[in-house]
């Protein structure tokens, strides 16, 4: 699968109260959700992105809460996968638990610039910043989310589980 | 073996794990509350099982919009008792008899020592203080273990902590964890396990050392471990209602890094807009002024606490400029503060006093911030837009500085009102 998209760069500690406030947390409906991704970060990104742009940070993206609504409210609003030099342990098991893709890559969350036009080949993790003409390579995943990750996030593979052991 | 890597040993059936290694591990206990439960629970549905794995160990506590604060929330909450009804679930607690769910379950037994515990609350880490590994999850991790009553872990690096020496007669856990998280950093134990030792850390009381360990997430911590002593026990041993087993690290336990602290030399702490780590010793918070403070919450909502600020309140009163929100952790925490005349304290200081919610620390009801509006509170997390405007601020500090700048109308030393 490969993702392209135009670039929003972000800082680093995006907190998950810069991705989705509380105060809209009264619902789980994705497409409520969306509607405020990031809007405490920049009140206008929702209005100004184009669905399949890529969102690229800094270290420690997604700190804070567990709340998953985090990754559904940026997977909703159409972004196509988030870039970051690292990410939050629960963001992280989030977004691959939902079928979210996610790139560890130091190398492209210093390169990248806002409004760079990239490239993710989702398998291989090559990131290619089209714009620039430089390619980067994120962090392999754990075998074991591979597997989640091939079976579209981990539901499917419990449900999987359990007719084995039924 | 530390002491991260043993309970995950036991509950993965092994002699032995190392950091790195992916395991599945038993679950003690599962959590979630009136924000993250209704995922799960539609996640939950998806799997096909008809049964949770264990209707006494899956425990939902509606706390974070609750007393319901609009429709949607009511809805919400409306879900997750509906689910415990069906489930027969004999851990769901409702308004009236619930509490701010990290204080509720070492109160009530429900988390202890040698525990393997998720929640589906980045807090969860809490019970650390028990020498449980607790750790925040998603929704649909937390669905996959309310069906399977396991899930899968990295085996975390540990990393070690000691505080040596007395404290400061107004400072605590709170401080010491701002302290630290204000050395390494937002995200210093990213991925790792975070274990708080030394005698500074066994004169604390347990109250002080669940305040540390809640805010081990503030430091990117899978959790915040403290190995049981006497303390441990005498508290649990009258609340357990099942066995638990404490560990210990071994003499020659392994950790990635090791960090020793005099906490002789520290003062109270505060953490400026609008990070964990933009910590100060507060003789160096310069002038803040403030609109309101905010005393409780899953961090600092427990007896010492409201003692401490009682004991600053007393015969005083708020600064005429500012509001303050007093919020007992739990239904028996309100009581107690009932008996030992504290409520009187609060509202004759002119504070409101709540019934347990998380309401105002994540900015959800209870006392929002307009857009300017400064707030000094002794909850967890002071980022863009958490109590409230994102044009508002939040600095975090322990009860005794909360209730000292609630007078003073401006961030203080404790002595400086007394």
């Amino acid at each position: 699968m490969k993702l392209q998209g135009n670039v929003w760069r972000f800082g680093k500690d995006v907190d998950t109260d810069l991705i989705i406030p509380a105060r809209y947390l009264n619902t789980s409906d994705p497409e409520e959700l969306a509607k405020h991704c990031m809007e405490d970060a920049d009140p206008q990104f929702v209005n100004k992105m184009q669905e399949g742009d890529i969102i690229v940070a800094d270290k420690n993206f997604g700190c804070g809460s567990s709340r998953e609504h985090a990754p559904i409210a940026i997977k909703a609003a159409g972004v196509s996968c988030v870039i970051a030099k690292s990410f939050a342990r629960i963001f992280y098991r989030n977004a691959i638990n939902i079928g979210f893709p996610i790139f560890e890559c130091p190398a492209a969350a210093a390169a990248i610039a806002e409004g760079d036009k990239v490239e993710v080949d989702a398998a291989s993790g090559v990131i290619k910043n089209l714009t620039k003409g430089e390619e980067y390579q994120a962090a392999p995943f754990p075998e074991f989310m591979q597997v989640l990750i091939a079976k579209g996030g981990l539901v499917n593979y419990v449900k999987e589980k359990v007719k084995k052991n039924a | 073996m530390n002491l991260a890597e043993k309970i995950l040993a036991a509950h993965a059936g092994k002699k032995q794990v190392k950091p790195g290694e992916l395991i599945s591990a038993k679950v003690d206990a599962v959590l979630a509350n009136d924000i993250t439960a209704p995922v799960a629970i539609k996640e939950f549905e998806k799997i096909g099982v008809e049964k949770v794995f264990d209707k006494e160990r899956v425990i939902l506590v509606p706390d974070h919009f609750t007393p319901n604060k609009d429709i949607k929330s009511a809805e919400q909450s409306k879900a997750v008792r509906e689910f415990a009804r069906k489930h027969e679930l004999t851990n769901y607690f409702e308004v009236g008899r619930m509490g701010i769910e990290h204080v509720l379950l070492p109160e009530q037994g429900l988390a202890l020592p040698g525990d393997v515990i998720i929640g589906a609350d980045s807090h969860t880490c809490t019970y650390g203080a028990l020498g449980a590994f607790a750790t925040g999850v998603g929704s649909t991790d937390l669905a996959a273990a309310m069906a399977l009553g396991e899930t899968w872990f990295k085996v975390p690096e540990s990393m070690k902590f000691v505080y040596k020496g007395q404290m400061n007669k107004w400072m605590g856990g709170k401080d010491l964890i701002l302290y630290t998280i204000g050395d390494i950093g937002v995200d210093g134990a990213l991925y790792r396990a975070m274990e708080f030792t030394g005698d500074a850390i066994e004169n604390l009381s347990l109250d002080g050392r669940l305040t540390m360990s809640n805010m081990a997430i503030e430091a990117g911590g899978k959790c915040g471990l403290i190995a049981p002593d006497q303390k441990t026990i005498a508290y649990v041993e009258k609340r357990a209602k099942r066995p638990f087993k404490a560990y210990m690290s071994d003499a020659d336990a392994k950790y990635i890094e090791v960090r020793e602290y005099d906490v002789s030399k520290m003062e109270p702490q505060v953490a400026f807009p609008h990070l964990p780590e933009n910590t100060r010793g507060v003789s160096e918070a310069g002038h803040v002024q403030i609109d309101q403070v905010v005393i409780g919450s899953c961090t600092n909502g427990r007896m010492e606490d409201l003692r401490i600020a009682a004991e600053i309140l007393q015969g005083k009163k708020v600064h005429p400029y500012v509001r303050v929100i007093v919020f007992p952790g739990t239904q028996e925490i309100y009581r107690q503060a009932m008996r030992e005349g504290l409520m009187d304290i609060f509202v004759e200081a002119q504070a409101a006093v709540s019934t347990p919610t998380c309401g105002p620390c994540l900015g959800g009801h209870m006392g929002i911030l307009a857009a300017g509006e400064r707030a000094v509170a002794t909850t967890n997390r002071n980022f863009v837009g958490r109590m409230g405007h994102p044009e508002s601020e939040v600095y975090l500090a322990g009860p005794a500085v909360a209730a000292a700048s609630a007078i003073a109308g401006r961030i203080v030393a404790p002595e400086e009102v007394l």
